[in-house]
């Protein structure tokens, strides 16, 4: 048995809302939250170890519904192992990364093979995504069955749209005999296509063809759409326009069985930092740390994002975790690849806004437990009820430090966040019972 | 000029622009003054686009300035073998060079090229962004046709310039947006809608229309821009006589115009299409002294950039 001492709980799932509701002990037993009770209920047991957090956050550990981890095949970006202890020293003790490998995960074999590497890695749980159609092609439905078989918990073609309405009204018919929600990441790719920033004043004065608001709100009304014909669930990653907000809010207040997560940089950052950065930076960070799929929005979009996420029209936090090299980086805005490092910044970033006062502590805590949770499906993650793995992650919201590129786990170090001074950090992940 | 060379028109003082223009106009009077500026210095032409006026105008430059060239070019090399634009530079700035000209299909490819060299880089054109030497001829042009006074802070207060054609595409039109309204002129960009810079909220003020016909009377110069049908223009326009019927600069549009108003245009041009073959050739047309002047404006550039010449 291990006691976990003096702890300001948080957790959602069971309205527990930090110090206000008074400190707690908690008792894990065999990998799993055994009772939590007042400070010294629990000591007359005969505990192995026991740790005290000194009145430090304590909450559920986090889950990430996207991340993308790179292996197979791209293992000098990013491998499993290198993912999930970023992802441990983020906070994040569940991740779902995305399909997009090579090969892609659109079968079991390929599934088994994620599984069984983060299971050698012994860091965080991984729930894979599968793949919606085969290759990534937009073409014809993957082996949805047998990678659900395999331990898939949702699908999607995540970094490209499926264009095809009848492939993605067939995928969600197909996915809803298991239970499967379809992931989309919201692009009509006839309006943006080549655009590597949004379109507006910067995309304007840089020359740069711009994507369009309306290429995200098409899609995710297209998607809409479908889940009412179909029946099945949808959620939208990545969201990133206030237009694409407004959809899912009517489409929630319908009944659609619709839900959608943000991004921290979609909710921190905006077109503007593309001008701002450049070539002046101290420690030659490229501009492409801010070229993103879905683009950087303007600051009405960011101030959207923020309320629809305070509000509970966006129901989840998902980092995007997208480890590009120097190679990938480095280079012409245009040639550069999309998207940043995110699982050791997401926690920090969002404490920034609970902060500044704009976002709850408890709202974001729910970001990242129970609404991910829900989406996967899975039970015991998210919550800290008793019979809940003990998952926990506990955090100083209010220690003052820097990112430095030698923090980073992961094999890559795409961030625009590198050398930002933070107040408020992770200290210590726990998966099933253990200390990461 | 800044060490790391000359990327953009946005963002330089008017005064420094002013200066590039005295400069152009000095090597112009006196050029045998200037054949030694580079005398021993060798520039990297890096051409990652094709291009051969503004090459050639580069290359002349450079040598009337007494430099030498290395000229690289995409279609011959290793840019098509994958090897990074980046390495690309490190490896050639090894042979000995002093300085990099740089035309490239891709925004801001000039200014990332200067964060990984010492060496001033001179922005030959990047993708639709910007082309600042083009701006600088055409401004040298104006200002010299025009008498301008170029120790006065707005040399071209009173003057109206019209911007015909694509400027959604143009790196051309968006640095003479930068130097024209620097330099005190209104200018009017004008164009299809579909191929119109769309949003000017970063932008120095300027108007739009869609039609010439209501503003040519007034204009004192029109700059003309090529449909670029090698790039994205194809589908934003149904055909080339649309075009022309609507937006070329026939005989019918230059007989509106004021007597003394001027006609330019970067080159190379679609004879018919944009603009009639008399009118290029009519004695309002400044084209071939934007060709003349284009290698004292690049002389100036280079001279301030790497011939350590106070502008």
């Amino acid at each position: 048995m291990i006691l976990i001492r003096n702890a300001a709980l948080l957790d959602p799932s069971r309205k527990l809302d930090g110090a206000k509701d008074g400190l707690r002990d908690l008792l894990v037993e065999g990998g799993r939250v055994k009772a939590l009770d007042r400070p010294g209920s629990f000591d007359a047991l005969p505990v192995r170890e026991a740790f005290d957090v000194k009145g430090k956050l304590l909450a559920p550990g986090f889950i990430d519904v996207h991340v993308h981890l790179r292996e197979p095949g791209h293992e000098a970006k990013e491998t499993i192992a290198t993912g999930l202890k970023a992802a441990v020293r983020g906070g994040f003790t569940s991740v779902a990364p995305m399909a997009n490998t090579s090969p892609v995960n659109d079968s079991p074999l390929v599934t088994r093979l994620i599984l069984e590497r983060a299971k050698e890695a012994n860091l965080a749980r991984v729930y894979p995504i599968g793949a919606v159609t085969k290759g990534q092609k937009g073409e014809e439905i993957s082996e949805i069955g047998l990678m659900a078989r395999a331990g898939i918990r949702a699908l999607s073609d995540d970094g490209f749209p499926v264009m095809n309405s009848a492939v993605m009204k067939r995928a969600m018919e197909y996915a809803r005999m298991f239970d499967l929600p379809v992931i989309s990441h919201a692009e009509d790719l006839n309006l943006s296509k080549g655009a590597p920033v949004t379109d507006g004043a910067v995309s304007s004065l840089l020359g740069l063809p711009g994507n369009p608001n309306a290429s995200e709100e098409i899609m995710v009304a297209r998607e809409v759409a479908l889940a009412r014909l179909t029946g099945a669930r949808v959620h939208i990653a990545h969201l990133s326009t206030r237009e694409g907000v407004e959809v899912v809010r009517r489409a929630k207040e319908a009944g659609v069985a619709i839900t959608a997560e943000v991004t921290p940089h979609h909710l921190m950052l905006n077109e503007n930092f593309i001008l701002k950065c450049g070539h002046s930076c101290s420690h030659h960070q490229p501009r492409t740390d801010y070229k993103m799929a879905p683009p950087l929005r303007s600051e009405r979009d960011q101030e959207a994002l923020l309320e629809a996420l305070k509000n509970g029209v966006i129901d989840m936090v998902a980092s995007d975790h997208a480890p590009h090299g120097c190679v990938d980086k480095d280079v012409e805005f245009e040639m550069a690849a999309n998207g940043i490092l995110g699982l050791q910044t997401t926690v920090p970033l969002l404490l920034e806004l609970v902060h500044a006062g704009k976002l709850p502590l408890s709202r974001m805590i729910e970001s990242l437990t129970v609404g991910p949770a829900r989406l996967l499906g899975v039970e015991g993650i998210g919550t800290l009820k008793p019979g809940a793995f003990a998952d926990l992650v506990v955090i100083d919201p209010d220690e003052p430090w820097e990112l430095k590129p030698g923090m980073i786990e992961s094999l890559s170090l795409n961030s625009p966040f590198l050398g930002r001074k933070f107040k408020g950090r992770v200290l210590k992940t726990m998966v099933e019972g253990v200390w990461k | 000029m800044s060490p790391s060379g000359f990327s953009t028109i946005r963002g330089q003082s008017p005064g420094f622009l002013r200066g590039l223009l005295s400069l152009s106009s000095r090597i112009k009077k006196t050029p045998s003054g200037y054949t030694n500026t580079l005398k021993g210095k060798t520039i990297l032409q890096l051409f990652i686009e094709n291009s051969t006026r503004t090459r050639l105008s580069f290359e002349t430059a450079t040598r009337r300035l007494g430099g030498a060239n290395i000229s690289f070019t995409a279609a011959s090399s290793s840019v098509q073998k994958g090897e990074t634009l980046l390495d690309t530079v490190k490896v050639i700035q090894q042979y000995g060079v002093d300085g990099i000209v740089i035309r490239h299909k891709s925004t801001g490819a000039p200014e990332w090229i200067s964060t990984a060299t010492r060496l001033p880089v001179i922005n030959a054109g990047d993708g639709a962004h910007e082309h600042p030497t083009q701006a600088l001829l055409d401004s040298f042009t104006l200002a010299e046709k025009w008498g301008s006074d170029l120790s006065a802070e707005k040399p071209f207060a009173g003057k109206s310039v019209m911007i015909l054609g694509d400027t959604l595409h143009s790196r051309v039109a968006r640095s003479n947006i930068h130097f024209l309204t620097a330099l005190g002129a209104r200018v009017l960009v004008c164009g299809p809608s579909t191929l119109t810079i769309p949003d000017r909220r970063l932008f120095p003020e300027f108007e739009v229309l869609a039609f010439p016909d209501s503003a040519l009377p007034d204009v004192d110069a029109v700059m003309l821009l090529r449909i670029q049908f090698e790039r994205q223009s194809q589908g934003a326009i149904p055909s080339l006589p649309e075009y022309r019927h609507f937006w070329g600069l026939t005989r019918d549009r230059a007989a509106v115009l004021k007597r003394d108003a001027v006609i330019l245009h970067p080159g190379p041009i679609h004879h018919g299409v944009e603009i009639d073959s008399e009118v290029a050739d009519s004695p309002r047309s400044l084209i071939l002294n934007q060709v003349e002047n284009g290698v004292y404006a690049r002389m100036a550039v280079l001279a301030a950039a790497v011939g350590g010449v106070e502008p």
